[in-house]
């Protein structure tokens, strides 16, 4: 019994709410996450110096209209998920739980699309490693290790966003996050933007080079 | 449980932090950043003694040309682990995790960090990364260096994926340590604590913090690519298929060398803190040294391919990267004589912790500049991959970075146990270690230049002499650091009781009971008297 008034004690000390903190921790992490990333768009700057033609006849060959459709879905789910923060502030639990569920459905849509173009391109042999692959240009080895890493790890952020909102909308279902204390729901915004970020880079780099 | 809370009650009227609550389960689920920073110490400290054990194991094999006790095989695999364990295991999280976790709070008057459940989240991926990285060993081990070069690394067998992994998830580990901090840093303080009233081992974990969440993720990632490439097969740096090995060496250092700032500015702060103490003196250039911690974790990052001088990189970018590897080593002068300059008309008390700072001092200085050398280019390129840079680099890591964490023992064991340490044995095993470490690597300075080249299994007679020295100071050296830490952990138990503040330090911790309570402070913090304020009158004894 000591034992644990003890750490209930421990526990409403140490757990106090800081908006601010919270706010300064997501920023940094978002630091890490953006430089994650620029590793990755060093080495393909890198290689789209010195393939430069192989990198611009794969870009071609990518689905713009789909990169197009996904760009549209996921810049919308981040105007979504911005109103569903705006919502909640406002004291309006509803539409904004209705707003998280817009944006896990556009979270959906951009990951189907992506997996249609992904099984596409493997239908077609063009995955790392396939007979073909390892007979086309050093370039076009390049181009698509790099799109295959890119687009994969961005699509698993795309994942662990859609996975933060639901448990964002639990919480604001529950009453943890409410209209006073959203400091969870504004953070996992600003995860969600900074995936949309990405995105919007992604999309030139690979779909718009091409001729 | 009845009679344990009455035991605790009656030695003090709030229980410190150690006895706050008994078992295993209540220390692996604890929140508390001060036994957060024990547990991160016992699991360093083994693995140390275990990497050590290694050292000293392939220096016997050194001791004279040809094959002495094992095979050169197995000489690149303990080559491999000792650099493995010491880097990522023991000196990354270093002092940041132990004694950043647990001062860091109190010299800012705070109760805890601002987030400690992610801090107990950063241990646990500490110890899962660590267990990982043990388990490679049972594999068999790898033998690429813990660098992990391609394209050798992907050519060699699958293992090598194994310590990648966990360095993968310790980098995670200090990543949640650095954002911990720097919100802490920035949230925690107490009420009229401006970031200039703050002690300067807080500037420097500040500091640190900022090349933990900036650099990582570079090495992160990177080291996800090679398992891709070699996993899944995704063409990126096998040469095969148009990728550039060069390309990894820039990535994996662009992480790799500012983390050798994560090791060492923290020891930085440590010494800040120390000399004054002993010195009873306050610290001289308060402001520079605040400023260099940050000019340090800023210059350092862009110094990165001082470590590929001889890879291929155009002549311009050379020129540029020798120039700035010259001009980091302004803040680091900067701050060696703003403590010298500290110590000069100090009344110096010349007690373990100090000793260890003076000896710092000499053997940083060494090492800083020995690296001078490295950074010339047309220099480098004779002494590169010699034995001259190993010598160079464990002047500075563990000459300064691993001494200081030594020094920190000594100096705040008394706060962390609440038991002075034996003094008498902790300066005798002081002065073996200063002995032993220079016996071991003063010679591979000499051998190098001699043109020995470094990472071999084997050598030509003519340098047996160095190696045997070597061989002998690293024995020395290994027995005086084992002897040390016996002492120390020895005093938990038979040492005398410590005073709130043995050695009359001027900054917060100093003002709480030793050990301190699970809040840190009983009441509110004092922060009548300025971090470097002295004489301190001590009241109590």
């Amino acid at each position: 019994m000591a034992n644990h008034s003890a750490e209930m004690h421990e526990h409403a000390e140490h757990g106090h709410y800081d908006p601010m903190a919270n706010k300064i921790g997501m920023w940094t992490f978002l630091f890490t996450e953006a430089l994650l990333f620029g590793a990755l768009f060093i080495a393909f700057f890198v290689y789209l110096s010195t393939n430069t033609g192989d990198f611009l006849d794969c870009s071609s060959e990518l689905n713009r209209i789909m990169g197009a459709i996904n760009t549209v879905v996921l810049l919308t789910s981040s105007l979504t998920m911005a109103l569903a923060i705006a919502a909640l502030q406002r004291g309006n639990k509803r539409l904004s739980l209705n707003l998280m569920l817009m944006t896990l459905v556009f979270a959906a849509v951009f990951l189907i699309i992506k997996y249609f173009e992904w099984s596409h391109k493997i239908h077609l042999g063009i995955y790392p490693k396939s007979e073909l692959m390892v007979n086309r240009a050093q370039g076009d080895q390049l181009f698509y290790g790099l799109y295959y890493t890119m687009t994969g790890l961005h699509g698993l952020h795309v994942a662990i966003g859609a996975v933060l909102i639901l448990i964002a909308m639990r919480k604001v279902q529950t009453g943890g996050v409410h209209k006073t204390k959203f400091s969870f729901i504004e953070n996992v915004g600003l995860y969600w933007h900074l995936v949309d970020l990405v995105w919007i880079y992604l999309f030139p780099m690979f779909y718009l080079i091409g001729r | 449980m009845n009679t344990q809370v009455k035991t605790a009650a009656s030695s003090s009227p709030v229980p410190d932090y150690i006895r706050a609550s008994k078992g295993i389960w209540s220390w692996l689920t604890t929140t508390d950043h001060k036994r957060i920073g024990l547990m991160y110490f016992v699991v360093m400290i083994s693995l140390f003694v275990a990497a050590m054990g290694m050292a000293v194991t392939f220096r016997l094999e050194l001791f004279s040309p040809g094959e002495q006790l094992f095979e050169s095989d197995i000489y690149n695999r303990l080559l491999t682990l000792h650099g493995v364990v010491m880097i990522f295991l023991f000196i990354i999280p270093g002092i940041p995790a132990v004694f950043g976790n647990f001062f860091l709070p109190i010299m800012i008057g705070a109760k805890d960090v601002v987030f400690p459940r992610l801090n107990l989240l950063s241990w646990y991926c500490f110890v899962v990364g660590a267990l990982i990285a043990l388990f490679s060993v049972t594999l068999g081990g790898i033998d690429t260096g813990w660098t992990f070069y391609v394209p050798y690394s992907q050519k060699t067998d699958l293992n090598v994926l194994v310590p990648i992994l966990a360095a993968f998830i310790i980098g995670w580990s200090s990543i949640l340590t650095g954002i911990n901090f720097i919100a802490t840093t920035h949230r925690m303080r107490v009420k009229g604590m401006g970031f200039f009233d703050m002690p300067l081992f807080v500037w420097s974990l500040y500091a640190t913090g900022w090349i933990q969440i900036l650099a990582t993720p570079v090495v992160g990632i990177t080291l996800l690519l090679l398992v891709f490439e070699k996993f899944v097969g995704v063409a990126i740096f096998d040469p095969a298929a148009g990728g550039d090995p060069i390309l990894f060496e820039h990535l994996f250092w662009i992480y790799s060398h500012p983390a050798v700032y994560v090791m060492i500015l923290p020891a930085m702060g440590v010494v800040s803190e120390i000399i004054p103490t002993f010195a009873r003196r306050t610290i001289f250039g308060y402001k520079t040294i605040a400023y260099s911690s940050i000019a340090i974790a800023g210059i350092g990052s862009l110094v990165w391919a001082h470590h590929m001088f001889t890879s291929g990189m155009v002549d311009e970018a050379r020129i540029v990267f020798s120039f700035l590897t010259f001009f980091v080593a302004v803040p680091s002068g900067v701050k060696v004589f703003n403590w010298l300059a500290t110590l000069y008309k100090g009344s110096i008390e010349l007690r373990s912790p100090m000793m260890w700072c003076l000896m710092f001092i000499f053997l940083f200085s060494i090492g800083g500049l020995t690296g001078l050398f490295n950074a010339s280019l047309s220099i480098d390129i004779h002494l590169h991959d010699t034995s001259w840079v190993p010598a160079h680099f464990h002047y500075t890591i563990f000459g300064g970075a691993v001494v200081i964490l030594f020094a920190a023992c000594h100096y705040w064991w008394p706060k962390i146990f609440g038991r002075m340490v034996n003094e008498r044995i902790a300066i005798g095993t002081c002065i073996g270690f200063f002995i032993g470490f220079n016996l071991t690597y003063m010679p591979l300075f000499f051998a190098g230049t001699a043109g020995m080249p470094r990472r071999y299994a084997d050598y030509l007679p003519e340098y047996t002499i160095y190696h045997r020295l070597s061989t002998i100071g690293a024995v020395i050296l290994a027995t005086s650091i084992l002897i040390m830490i016996i002492n120390l952990v020895r005093s938990i138990s038979k040492g005398k009781i410590a005073p709130a503040n043995p050695w009359q330090g001027a900054t917060l911790e100093w003002t709480v009971p030793s050990p301190p309570p699970t809040l840190n402070f009983t009441g509110e913090p004092d922060t009548s008297r300025g971090a470097y304020e002295y004489p301190v009158e001590v009241s109590d004894g």
